[in-house]
Formats: C-alpha cells, structure tokens, sequence
C-alpha cells in the first residue's frame, strides 16, 4: 500500500511538471516579444534601447528559453512564482491574497451544486409522476445552457437592484457571497443532475435491482439503499474537473460582482497581459486538480470494494459522460 | 410431486396477457396463458427466446419493465390476486412469499455490499428477524444453498465470487425466508453444465424439504425433463402442450413441441445418431471412419491441415489476481485437424479453447510452441504471408448480433474477405455473394439488407457464407450455435454438416457443450484449465472417455435419463 | 449490460425483425420518411431546428431578418424599452438593439464554429491514433491528454489569448484548444470499442489490412458519435465564446457580439435591464436548441443500435 502511494503521488507530481511546463510552453515560446507585452506599446516607444535591455535582464528575459524555463521551474520548487509584470509584486504573493475570496464562493457554490444536483436527479428518478420526471429532467439542460456571466447579471439585476435584497458587490460578510455562490452552483448542478440521472436510469435497469425488489424492497430502500451508492460512484470520479470548472467559472462570476479573487485576478491579468501571473494562477489550478484526484483515488477503494489498489489512471466513466463541464469550456 | 391433490393450486393463473409498448409497435408478449402450480410442485415452462416465458415468470410476482402492461387475466397466490394487489402488498409477497432467482448471477448481485448483508436484507425488510438472528440465519441459508465456509463468504463482495457461487447466494437470498413458491427464471442458462447441475440439484433440495412450489423457466427440454413434474411447452405467447415429461417427450401432440424435441441436442443420448455411424470405432484404428465423406477419400491415412505442437499463451494480469501476475490460458496444447474432419475443442469457460483457436487463427502470438499448416510452419508468418495464409483460414465467431458490421450491406459482408484479399472483379465478387448466400440457404435478394434486418440465425448463415467465400481449407468456428434457440442451432448444425460434405472443409469445432459436439465432431479434445485431458475419436470419448473430467462433463448433459420419442 | 433485464424480458426486437413482414416493409420503406415523421412527432426538437435555422439565418444573412444598420444611433431614440418598432429596445446611443443582436450572430456562431472544428478535428485524429495504434503512441498521447484535463478549460484558453492576443479569431482557437482533451478521450474509446469488436476481428481474420480495417470498418462506425460531439460541442463553444468576449477579449466595441453585448449592457443594468437581458437570451435559446439537437440524434443513434 504505501508504495502504491507512493507511485500515485510520483504519477501526480509529474501531471503536474508536465501542466507547468505545457503552459510555459504556450506563454512564453508563443510568438509575440516579451517586452512589448511587458511595458506596453506606448512604453515600449518611451524608451530607449539600453532601457529597454535593462528591463529584460530585470525579468530575465534576455536568457535563451531553456534557461528561462529552468529558472521558473527551479522557482517553482522553492514557492517563487515570478514577478508580476503588471504590479511589479511577486506572483505568489498576489495568489496568496486572492485565494480566501474565491475559496469561500468556490465552496459554497460547489456544495450548493452538488446538493441542489444531487436532489435533482434523486427526485426526478424516485417521483412516480411522470409528469414531475419529465419536469425535472427537463431543468439540467437548461441549466447547462445558461452563460454564467448574463446569469449573475439577472440575479444581481433581479436580487440586488430590482428588490434591493442582497448587496450588489465587493467582498463583504456572508451576503455578498451568497449570489456569486448561486451563480457558480447552476452549471455545476446541471451536470451533477445530467450525470447522477442518467447513472441513476442505468443503475435501476440493472439486474440486482430486480433482485432487490424481488426481496420485497421498497421503492424508497431500492433508491436509496441500492441504486443511489452504485450511481454515485461515476460523479465521483468527475471531483477534479468539477473543482476546476469552479476555479474556472470564478473568472467570469468574480468580474460579474467585482470580488477581489483568484478569477478577478485572472481576468485582469490576461488584459495586462502579465505573462508571469497567469503561469502561476494556471499552475495553482492544475494542483488543486491534481491533489483532489489524488484523494478521489485513494479514496475510491473504500466506496467500491471492486476497486483493489492496481487501479487504472483513468477514473472511470470520465470519457464515457459526453455532458458539458460547468462553464462549456472545455467539453 | 404428484399432480393430483385435491386442494386448491398455491398459484393459479389465468387468461394471462401481457403487451410490450415500444417506440414503433405494440408486441403481445403473452397471449391467454393459463397454468396452476401446487404446494410441492415443480412446473417447468419450456420455450424459444421470445417465447412469453420469462416474461410470464416475472409477471407473476409484478416485475415488469415499464413497458411491458398485463392487460387481462388474474394471478392468485395463496387466494390473492396479485394483478389486482397494492404496490404494499406486493411489496410483502415479494421475498417473503415468493422467491425469485434470477438468470444472470454475474449481475444480479449488488456489487457494492456484503454477501451477508444481501441475503439478511429479506429478512429485515419482511421484519423477521433483528439484525443479529438475520445475520446468523443469513449464514445457515449460505451454508443450505452449497456455500462452503459461510463466514468467509458473508462477509466478501460479489466480485470475489465465481458464477456459480453468486448463483448459490441468490438462491439462498430467493429462499431465506421460506417462501411457498419459488420462480426459477433460466437459474442456469449462464453456467458451466457441470456447475449447472449442482445449481439444480440444490434449487430442488430446498425446495423439497419445505414442500416449495417451483416454477422453472427454462429453454432446455433436457432440463425440464430433468426436474419437473409437468412441463408447459410455450411458443408465442401461448401454452401449447402441457404433462409430465414422460407425456410431453414420448408423446407429443402439438408439431412445436416436437420440433423442440427434435432440435434438443440434450435429449439424443438415447439415440446416438453419430456414434451408431462410427460403430466400428475401435481403439486400434484409433480414427472414427468419417460417416459423411462418402467415398473416404484417403480417410485412412488422412493428410493433416493443421498441427500444432507444445502451444502456450500467458496473459498479464493484476497482481492483485494473481501474485505472478501471470495467467497461463493455453499451457502445452497440441492438436491435429484432418482434412474434410470436424476436430471440437470442449471445455467450459476458463478453459482457454477461445485462446487455442485464436492461436491456430493468428490473431494472438504464442508464447511458446509451433503451429504448421498443410505442413507449412506458419508459427511466426507477418504481413502478406499472413495474410495469404487467410485465404485459407477462415473464421465463424459467436454471437452473430456482434460479428457483422452493421454499416455494411449482406452482400458486401460476404463479398469482404474477397475484397480483402483482391480476388475477382467487382461483378465476380457479387455474383460469387449470391451464390453462397444460395449455398447457406437464403434468399439470393438477402444481398441488400442490412444485418439489423437480420434474425440471429440469418446472420449466422450470412457470418458462415463471409468465411466460406475465399474457399478455405480450414474454418474455425467457434461456439457458433451457443447464442442460437435450439431450433436454429440444429438449422445451423445441419448446415455445417451439409457444407463439409460438399466443399470437403475441414472444421475446428469450439464448443462447451458436449451434447452439441457429439452431433457434428469426428475427433474430440476436452481442455481445461488450459490443458487438453483427452484427445480421441468421437464414439471413444463419448462411450468411453478416459478422463474423470469427461465422464463428469457427461454426466451433468441435462435429459439423460429421460428417453424421447424417435 | 445495462439492458440486460429489457432484453431477456423484451420479446428480443432483433429477432421478432424476421417474423412481421410489414415492420420490414416498414424499414426499408424510407428512412428519410421515418425522420420527419418523428420529427413531427416531437414538437421540441421542431422548435430547436428553427431556432437553430433562424440563428443561421441571421449569422449569414442578416438583412433577410432586418434592414437595420447596426452602428445606425439615433440620439432621440436612447434607452428605449422593447416595443413594436424596437423588438429588442435601444441602448445608450439610441442603436438598435435588435439589430446589433442579428449582426452579432455572424461573430458569434463562426467563431463557435471556428472553435469546434479546430477542437474535434486536433482531438478525434489524437483519440484515433491512440486508439487505433495502442502501445506507446496510446500511452504518450493520453498521459498529454490528461495533463491537458488538468488544466481547466478556461484557463487554458486564457493563457491562449495572453500569448496570442485579443480578438475573435485568438478566442476560437483557444477555446478549440480547451475542448481538444475532451474530445480526444471519447474518439479514443469509441475507436477502441470499435476496434476490439467481433466484426473488426473477422475482417483481420479475413484478411483485411490495417489500413482497410480502419477506412472500411473503425471509421465508419466512429464517425456518428463524434459527429453527435460536434454538435454537442457547438452549444459549449457559443458558451465559451462568448464568455470570453464578455470578458473583453473578442471583438472591440463598437462591433456586435453576443458576448460583448451583453458587457456594454452591463453598465445600465439597474436601469434598461433588456441591454443585458436580450443578448443573453439570444445565447440561451441558441445554446439549448443547438444541445438538444445533439442529445436527440445520440438517442436516435443508440436507439437504432
């Protein structure tokens, strides 16, 4: 056990070098010169060629690209992720000051959709109504559909402005987290809903659920008890991308509300074009998808007994569901 | 078990109707079907796939599909109407008054809890018992049903089960709370003969300690003769003959029923259609003189097509499985098929008999050993030589719903391995198409359909009709009847025969199924676990087979003792 | 496996083909027949078509739905709510907005479309060389698949447009790239259940090339699902186009987007509510109809099996 720990966390050190170096890759050997994005056009034009050169040794831009990817790597190690291009501050530190914003929307938006697309699914599989099923099912798609960013815009329009309920901005108390939480969870309920149905509709059509209900199970123990264990299981798999679609969906719901937070960060930063920072926000969120899938997997043997510790690195069932991620990016 | 009491049936059907709604057609599933089955009694209902009967069987406890709608009719149980009863009360018979084992113990298990826990949920759910007698009665149903150390088994998972096992807990589950019926829905279409016939002998055990009702849904006359007291012959829907076996197999009234008679490869032990052809077996000659190549062209010393000599193939697997992580399927399996002869591989599953004729195919690497063909090493042949050596070597697979492309029209199917191997023009391809869809018995205009319009036997002729058409000298079939209904697989059966005389190829039989291999087989080799234990002619295995693992294959063939009309 | 229950119970349809002659007659009769009665049949999917049709309509030619000019503004005319003469209302310059939201379409849709062929096409031929090849080509190209899965859609279509620049052409690529991982996976598995089929195993053992089995045998019955993907994929990319033109990074104001749209809407959201609203709108009902469409044709696609 411990040296299939081992290999699995080796396995996940590498997926993560190999992000790192994949987007290092796109920002920095993409054509397009450094300094101009550094400085600007106009700043460019201000100064002089010797300036100029002095900023690039300043970012260690006048190195030959290998070496400027050894020196980020070798950073990396140590914690340092650069210098903001824009703020003239180091990267880490700009992270470090945006992540408790997002983590409290990212929380609360990922239990509220999971919670809101787990009962769902449970409720249009367990009602008797037709009617009511088709209703229910009929709601994920939609939810699917919705862009984020005009979602946030209704709510603030319809909660804040119209009924002057909740407060439109910023990152103050408990209320201010409540809508932008809201509009991460929709996409994330919808697929949660999309998955644990159809898992759900599969799962009852198996045969030890005959079985089940040929002990004499009631509808309510076939459910719960049977049918909703062995579906749970797929969404599961599917932890790492969903805590990715929120950091991802973070970008446009914290422009939305104007919340100081990893995703504002990322917004602004892709504007400024700061090269260094939005290495360092990809590489964070290539970690957090690295460390919960770590968890999924070593947690998995202990939900399905089927699983022994020579696991696949695949999780099942993540190339099978053809169902749009949270924010339709990357389906 | 006799059929004469006076008192009332413990489940009484009748007028029966059920319908299926699909997307494009209403389908009557079961059409007025009428029957009683007594306290004690075993009634077999015997029928082709789309015959009416499982459906029937789940009928009557109220398990359906959503599709499917009983229409007409009334089902008394213990003087209830079940068709009439509350989901509540339905919900109490279930389990506690009727035990259902299902067919497919490989799926049929929640995969995600204990054993134990699985066949103590009868009891909880019915409020039989608390948790704690539950769990110790759960082990003495295990230990009933055949489970040897039942601790060790209550607490694994399905997964650490092999089928036969699984079976033996989904009996227990079905009987635990000793219902009065027990409906047994095809308990044993999905094993191994030999485990087929433990399963049985425990269904009936139980049943007859607690004077249990049974109904057994099965497509084996040889099964039903076996077991039951009365066998209800279905077709359509419909009860077309019912008696007790000796009535149903000695007399049989309705041409349905004697058409399953006759296509029961099980039921012709009695009549060794075969091996009355081979009475001059002896093992001197050591050669069953082949019946069917009339003139015997130079049967006696019979030139060898293929040999292969020492064959071993290992798979990797989890080490999970097994420490070397190294599963050996094929270990020193030598064979020779004669030209213009049948040779059959038997085993069960596990055996590895799929892996020897992927070997002799090529379509696997061995390990180790040599294969020669027409006295050719073919071993280590690549690219074109290989694919030379297909013209030559043809294959018919198992389940003809899988084997056909279902993009491809019937005639370009057939016409595929001569387009494969470029020979002929376009129009001599076609032509040659229509003229085995003529040999294998279907219509010439079969040509343009697609295989979806297909039944499985069509598809199977047009699968034969595809390997026949480079005109091979060797045709691997494997298990080619296993996923037919009786009828057709004696069709198919018949066909072969017929082809081998005709065109003088020479077949290497894969089959788990001895009854089917002594009808088509000159040579037969029994394999398992990886090996082959006998090889000999096919009246000397048969009548006289050598190995302890034969005569027990033998002895498990349902329908033995029960002697048909012929 | 999951039907097993249905197809023991079912009165098998494969086989009951045979027996009526009609339902054969009824087969080979006229499959286009079949769709448009079935289309009839289900009004949802009707509706989807031309929701679909009317936003292509728009995207290729926008005066058969409007003879407006987008850029047209007319000071009298600001901020007018929608009305029969402004269907959509006007905004701060007295544009009309209904007419910037047909305009916009062309932006909107081709990128999308941009998105997902760069997408499906770099994707399905990663999955079908991995797939079909196996050995160390599958493992090298899945563990770069996974290590792209690592790294949320996007982001990775954000670091795109740093290093590319603003602008609509940029945004397709980018967001095509966020979809390739993805896509990739399911050409791979769909390839590698074709390719361990019974029938691709009888066309080697009949002796067909490698070449002939893939042309002949995996690509056929490949393409229905990824063509399924593509359609599946149109409804996330309009999503993600216009998210990043939303966020400023496609065309620049004063052109009309979806997206952006809806951005220079933002500013008066408490007061003209339809700037932001419409626009959005427009995307919901495109997105929908595009991801019913799709999900309708993989029900007919497994149904037909």
């Amino acid at each position: 056990m411990p040296r299939y720990l081992l290999a699995r966390v080796g396995q996940a050190v590498l997926v993560l070098w190999a992000a790192f170096t994949i987007t290092f890759l796109i920002l920095y050997a993409l054509p397009g010169d450094a300094v101009s994005l550094l400085l600007g056009e106009d700043g460019e034009n201000n100064l002089t060629a010797e300036q100029l050169d002095a900023v690039r040794v300043q970012y260690g831009l006048d190195l030959p690209l290998y070496q400027q990817y050894l020196n980020r790597l070798g950073g990396l190690l140590t914690g340092d992720l650069g210098m903001s291009y824009a703020s003239n501050r180091p990267v880490a530190d700009l992270i470090a000051e945006a992540i408790p914003q997002t983590a409290q929307i990212a929380f609360a938006g990922l239990a509220l959709g999971v919670t809101l697309g787990a009962a769902i699914a449970i409720a249009a599989t367990y009602t008797r109504f037709a009617w009511l099923s088709r209703l229910l099912t009929a709601i994920p798609p939609l939810g699917v559909a919705v862009p984020s960013f005009w979602l946030g815009l209704m709510l603030l329009q319809v909660v804040s402005f119209r009924y002057g309920l909740l407060p439109a901005m910023g990152n103050e108390g408990l209320a201010s987290v409540v809508l932008p939480a809201v509009t991460l969870a929709i996409p994330n309920a919808a697929t949660v809903a999309q998955l644990l149905n159809k898992g759900l509709e599969s799962t009852l059509g198996q045969p030890y659920i005959e079985t089940a209900r040929a002990k004499g199970a009631s509808r309510r123990r076939v459910h719960l008890r049977h049918a909703l264990r062995n579906a749970a299981l797929p969404t599961l798999t599917l932890a790492g991308l969903m805590v990715g679609g929120v950091l991802g969906g973070s970008v446009v719901t914290e422009t939305v509300f104007s919340r100081a937070g990893l995703g504002r960060l990322t917004a602004t930063s892709v504007s400024a074009r700061d090269v260094p920072t939005v290495l360092g926000i990809v590489v964070i969120a290539a970690a957090l998808y690295v460390v919960v899938n770590l968890i999924v997997d070593l947690v998995y043997p202990l939900v399905d007994p089927r699983v022994v510790t020579a696991r696949r690195r695949t999780p099942i069932g993540r190339a099978t569901a053809a169902i749009p991620t949270p924010e339709g990016a990357s389906t | 078990m006799s059929t004469d009491r006076a008192d009332a049936p413990l489940l009484s059907i009748r007028d029966l109707h059920v319908r299926y709604r699909t997307r494009r057609q209403v389908v009557t599933a079961v059409d007025g079907l009428s029957l009683d089955i007594h306290a004690g009694e075993t009634v077999a209902l015997v029928g082709e796939s789309g015959s009416g009967k499982s459906t029937t069987a789940h009928a009557v406890v109220r398990l359906l599909p959503v599709a499917a709608e009983v229409t007409e009719g009334t089902i008394l149980f213990e003087g209830r109407d079940l068709r009439g009863a509350s989901r509540r009360e339905l919900e109490r018979v279930r389990g506690a008054r009727i035990g259902l084992i299902p067919q497919d113990p490989s799926v049929s298990l929640n995969p995600v809890t204990r054993i134990g826990d699985q066949v103590a949920e009868v009891l909880r759910i019915h409020g039989l018992a608390d948790a704690r007698s539950a769990r110790y009665r759960a082990l003495d149903a295990l230990a009933d049903a055949g489970l040897d150390n039942p601790d060790l088994r209550a607490r694994q998972y399905p997964h650490e089960l092999s089928g036969g096992l699984r079976q033996r807990v989904l009996i227990a589950i079905a009987t635990v709370a000793r219902p009065a019926l027990v409906i047994a829905d095809e308990p044993t279409s999905a094993l191994d003969v030999t485990v087929q016939k433990q399963i049985l002998d425990h269904i009936e055990a139980l049943t007859a300690d607690a004077d249990t009702g049974v109904l057994l849904v099965t497509h084996d006359l040889g099964v039903a003769a076996d077991r039951a007291a009365r066998i209800a012959v279905m077709s359509e829907g419909r009860i077309v003959e019912i008696g007790t076996p000796e009535q149903i197999l000695t007399d049989p009234h309705h041409p349905y029923t004697r058409s399953l008679i006759a296509a029961a490869p099980s039921l012709q032990t009695a009549t060794p259609t075969l091996i009355s052809l081979h009475s001059a077996v002896g093992p001197a000659s050591g050669e069953a003189a082949p019946p069917e190549v009339g003139a015997g062209a130079g049967s006696d010393h019979a030139d060898v097509v293929v040999r292969a000599q020492g064959l071993v193939k290992d798979f990797s697997v989890p080490r999970a499985v097994e420490p070397s992580g190294v599963f050996r399927a094929v270990d020193d399996v030598s064979l020779t098929i004669r030209r213009g002869r049948t040779l059959a591989l038997v085993g069960e599953s596990g055996s590895g008999k799929s892996t020897t004729a992927r070997l002799i195919l090529r379509l696997l690497e061995p390990d180790d050993g040599t294969i020669s063909f027409d006295g050719a090493d073919i071993t280590h042949l690549r690219g074109s030589a290989l694919r030379a050596l297909r013209h030559r070597l043809q294959v018919v697979q198992q389940n003809p719903y899988a084997s056909l492309n279902p993009r491809l029209s019937v005639g370009q199917l057939i016409a595929e391995p001569l387009h494969s191997l470029r020979i002929g023009t376009r129009a001599e391809r076609r032509a040659r198409a229509v003229e085995l869809l003529d040999h294998v018995g279907l219509p010439t205009s079969f040509a343009a359909r697609r295989p979806l319009e297909l039944s499985g036997g069509q598809r199977q002729r047009v699968a034969i009709a595809r390997a026949l058409a480079v005109n091979p000298e060797l045709v691997v079939l494997d298990e080619p009847v296993s996923a037919l209904d009786v009828r057709v697989q004696a069709q198919i059966l018949d066909l072969l025969a017929g082809l081998q005389v005709d065109l003088g190829v020479s077949y290497l039989f894969i089959s788990h199924d001895l009854a089917v291999v002594r009808q088509v087989s000159h040579t037969i080799a029994v394999m398992r676990h990886g090996r082959v234990l006998e090889t000999g002619p096919a009246a000397q295995v048969l009548l006289r087979p050598g190995h302890a693992y034969t005569r027990e294959l033998l002895a498990a063939i349902p329908g033995r003792d029960v002697a048909p009309a012929q | 496996m999951t039907d097993t229950t249905t197809a023991v119970l079912l009165p098998d349809a494969a086989t009951q083909t045979s027996a009526p002659a009609r339902v054969q007659e009824r087969r080979v009769a006229n499959r286009l027949g079949d769709g448009a009665r079935s289309l009839v049949r289900r009004p949802g999917l009707l509706l989807a078509f031309a929701v679909l049709a009317v936003a292509l309509v728009a995207a290729l030619w926008p005066t058969i739905l409007t003879s407006g000019d987008p850029y047209a503004a007319v000071p009298a005319e600001r901020m007018q709510a929608p009305s029969a003469q402004h269907l959509f209302g006007t905004d701060q310059l007295g544009r009309d907005l209904y007419t910037r939201v047909v305009h916009g379409s062309a932006l909107s849709l081709s990128s999308a479309a941009l998105a997902v062929v760069f997408g499906l096409s770099t994707g399905s031929l990663v999955g079908l060389v991995a797939g079909f090849f196996g050995g160390w080509a599958d493992s090298a190209l899945m563990r770069f698949v996974d290590v792209l899965l690592a790294i949320p859609g996007i982001l990775l279509s954000l670091a795109m447009i740093t290093a590319l620049g603003f602008g609509t052409i940029n945004v397709a690529i980018a967001v095509g790239v966020g979809s390739v991982a993805s896509c990739a996976r399911i050409m791979r598995s769909q390839v590698l259940s074709v390719r361990t089929s019974d029938y691709v195993e009888a066309a080697i053992a009949g002796g067909a090339t490698r070449w002939r089995v893939l042309v002949r045998h995996i690509l056929p019955n490949s393409a229905a699902p990824v063509l399924v993907l593509a359609a599946l994929d149109l409804g996330g990319a309009i999503l993600a186009v216009s998210s990043l033109s939303f966020l400023g990074f496609g065309v620049q104001p004063p052109t009309p987007e979806w997206g952006a749209l809806v951005a220079q809407g933002r500013d008066y959201l408490a007061t003209a509510w339809w700037l932001t609203a419409l626009p959005g709108l427009t995307v919901v009902a495109t997105v929908l109809a595009a991801n019913h469409i799709a999900r309708s044709l993989d029900s007919e696609r497994k149904y037909a099996r």
